[in-house]
């Protein structure tokens, strides 16, 4: 796959001794990359790297962009995430302007022709779900609103089964040599995951309405999901970082409408949650809420077991 | 021309706001548009009219702030796809003049995108990529006025009207190189037209070492060929020749978990040296002029809570004895008399969200040889598309 970004070059008409001087630097350019032509994979977050991991195997080589320690929105476009850009046959992000801040400088700087925006390279998920939360009223004093809605798309299971969908078919037509065996890899998980999905969905019966607060709207899917009910963020605003005033209206308005949890992300400050849970006297819970949250969320299927595992010990 | 631009801008913004919730129509195609709005709030106990770098040309918009409570420069920026082959961005800056309001177009380029083999070309008028803080906006500095490096050696900011292109390489490092042609109408240029006036070529490593840390070098020369660059602060002066300028900078941010929301620090330093050789005219006389001149900066800024951030900075700037004629260099204000320029300052800022930051700043300040004490308040808002988040 990597050579094929250099066929313009090697294809070109070259004269006499003009022919050797492009194979020598088209050598040198070979050496640059590995022997064995994976297709490299820029995955925006760590839920779409391990997801391109299970259906591209040994097939792709995947670089994760963020780690599940950092807020997504608020990542920088550095140096090294513009070299792996540049390098990427495939760009698998979450979209839905969660990236807005990076992503497009990323691509402008990488200038990478496979992966903007349009380019079969190009993948976002939020293209392949339904889409909660979409503002009816796009004002900044409403906060960091999303005009394409919640773009936390990652916290429903059901979400991934159809990012995966879309993913296998997209690296299937990126690299037909192998589409077969991204067929395959897909079939497998597909199957997988529904198992998976059944073992959830009984487990979670217990936490159908259980009222929640929660840090930042980071949930949505995951509420929606288990039939939770988000009783008050943390944050007045989207992305506007708690105040001492709006914890202590929280907190009075607990007294009328307990809930059962303060649920926040790996990334986020826990003082906030720490202390409106000790005063309410109920669990702060951190969840993991994408691959490598916590210790026990190795991959997308213990993702959502340590969500579950967590919100039922919090539960009892 | 100024009136028109405003009346486009403004008749732009209408429509976004009454988009929300219809149906797309012909005005889903507008571009992203934002806004900044600055002001600040200056106190200088030395007068900011004889404001002057010994040893130094002030070109560009080398010069101080006004005084007392004023608006700073208000950003206008426009920025869309054209078409599948070209990226478009236009920024336009409003300031305040003796007699009315001034309107100068800082960017208004157009990128290819999709070339071959990772090529970029920028053509039009931009920020040049010669110098970390020259590249980013002015409200994404870290203090309310540049390094004194970047008013001595590039007016503040250097942007003309040219052509850049660039490469990253495609490996693991970030390596990028590119050069620029420009027409060389900006400080430290002084061109006629005709031929481009200045050229660069720029060198940018980086990386990252672990989760919480990152880096980018930098390394750029400068060659301007100047035919007439009048002094736009200080002294009425004219220089003619040959500038060459090459600059080392580094940038090196830390974050906690590379998340830096919570808590992180931001480190820069550069070295700029220019030599210029030529003819210094100073009210029809002239003289001979070798000069080298240097100069360093370093500051670290650190988030040490959420949305409040702290910083320092320290200035120095030398510029050796030129030679020539000493009555024609006196005159121009490129005697140093044996003072070297230094500045130390202290900055404080809150920033209530992404989209909006006061500050706080003291500047111990040196230029002159007698110190001045510089106090400034400043608001930085921005409205509309969402900014980037650039390195």
């Amino acid at each position: 796959m990597n050579t094929d970004r250099y066929r313009w070059f090697l294809e070109r008409p070259a004269a006499g001794g003009g022919r050797l001087a492009v194979i020598v630097v088209a050598l040198l350019l070979g050496l640059a990359q590995p022997a064995a032509a994976k297709l490299e994979v820029f995955a925006c977050e760590p839920e779409w790297g391990a997801l391109a991991e299970e259906l591209g195997g040994d097939d792709v080589e995947v670089f994760t962009a963020t780690t599940a320690e950092q807020d997504p929105h608020h990542v920088q476009a550095r140096p090294r995430l513009i070299a792996k850009v540049r390098r990427a046959d495939l760009l698998v992000c979450t979209g839905a302007e969660l990236e807005v801040g990076w992503l497009p400088l990323l691509l402008r700087q990488g200038n990478n022709p496979h992966i903007q925006a349009g380019q079969p390279g190009y993948f976002l998920a939020a293209d392949y779900v339904e889409m909660l939360e979409k503002p009816e009223r796009l004002d900044r004093a409403e906060g960091d609103v999303h005009p394409g809605g919640n773009p936390h798309i990652q916290t429903d299971p059901r979400n991934i089964a159809r990012v995966a969908d879309a993913l296998a078919t997209r690296l299937a037509d990126l690299d037909p040599g192998r589409a077969e065996a991204y067929r395959d890899r897909h079939a497998d998980f597909a199957h997988r995951w529904q198992e998976a999905l059944q073992r959830w969905d009984a487990r979670a019966q217990q936490l159908r309405g259980t009222p929640v607060v929660v840090h930042h709207t980071s949930w949505v899917y995951l509420e929606h999901w288990l039939g939770l009910v988000r009783i008050a963020s943390l944050e007045p605003k989207p992305g506007v970082p708690p105040s001492a005033s709006h914890l202590a209206t929280i907190l009075t308005g607990l007294q009328a409408r307990p809930a059962r949890l303060v649920v926040r992300t790996p990334y986020e400050d826990s003082r906030p949650s720490e202390w409106l849970a000790g005063r309410a006297a109920i669990p702060a819970l951190v969840l993991p809420f994408t691959v490598g949250g916590t210790p026990a969320a190795r991959d997308l299927f213990t993702l959502f077991d340590d969500t579950l595992n967590r919100l039922l010990e919090a539960v009892k | 021309m100024r009136h028109a631009i405003l009346a486009c801008a403004l008749a732009l913004t209408a429509p976004v706001a009454a988009e929300a919730g219809g149906s797309p129509a012909a005005n889903a195609f507008n571009p992203a548009l934002s806004a900044i709005l600055t002001g600040n709030y200056w106190g200088y106990t030395r007068s900011p009219d004889g404001y002057a770098l010994p040893g130094f040309q002030l070109g560009g918009e080398a010069g101080l702030a006004n005084e007392g409570l004023s608006l700073a420069e208000s950003e206008l920026s426009l920025s869309a796809n054209v078409d599948p082959t070209f990226y478009g961005k236009l920024t336009v800056a409003l300031a305040t003049a003796e007699e009315g309001t001034e309107v100068e177009i800082e960017e208004a380029y157009g990128e290819a995108m999709g070339l071959p083999a990772g090529l970029g070309l920028r053509f039009g008028r931009f920020f040049s990529a010669v110098g970390y803080l020259n590249e980013l906006h002015a409200h994404a500095w870290d203090f309310a006025d540049p390094p004194l490096a970047y008013r001595a050696f590039l007016g503040q900011q250097l942007f003309d009207d040219g052509l850049q292109m660039r490469w990253v390489v495609p490996a693991d490092l970030f390596v990028e190189v590119g050069g620029e042609a420009l027409r060389g109408r900006a400080f430290p240029g002084g061109s006629n037209g005709g031929t481009p006036g200045t050229w660069d070529l720029f060198l940018h490593l980086g990386g990252d070492v672990g989760v919480s840390q990152s880096w980018r070098l930098g390394l750029a020369h400068l060659r301007a060929n100047v035919d007439a660059r009048e002094s736009t602060f200080g002294p009425a002066a004219s220089f003619a020749g040959d500038s060459d300028l090459t600059v080392v900078d580094l940038v090196w941010k830390w974050a906690r978990h590379g998340d830096p929301t919570l808590r992180n620090a931001l480190f820069q330093t550069a070295y700029f040296r220019r030599q210029e050789s030529g003819t210094v005219t100073v009210d029809g006389a002239s003289g001979g002029y070798h000069g080298t001149q240097q100069g360093v900066y370093a500051q670290a800024v650190y988030q040490f809570w959420p949305r409040w951030r702290a910083g320092v900075r320290y200035d120095r700037l030398w510029a050796n004895d030129p030679g020539g004629d000493p009555a024609v260099l006196a005159a121009a204000g490129l005697e140093s008399n044996g003072h070297d320029p230094e500045r130390a300052t202290v900055m404080a800022d809150f920033s209530p969200s992404e989209f909006s930051r006061l500050r706080l700043q003291y500047d111990w300040d040196r230029s002159r040889p007698e110190t001045d004490h510089q106090w400034v308040v400043q608001y930085i808002l921005s409205l509309g598309a969402h900014g980037a988040h650039s390195f």
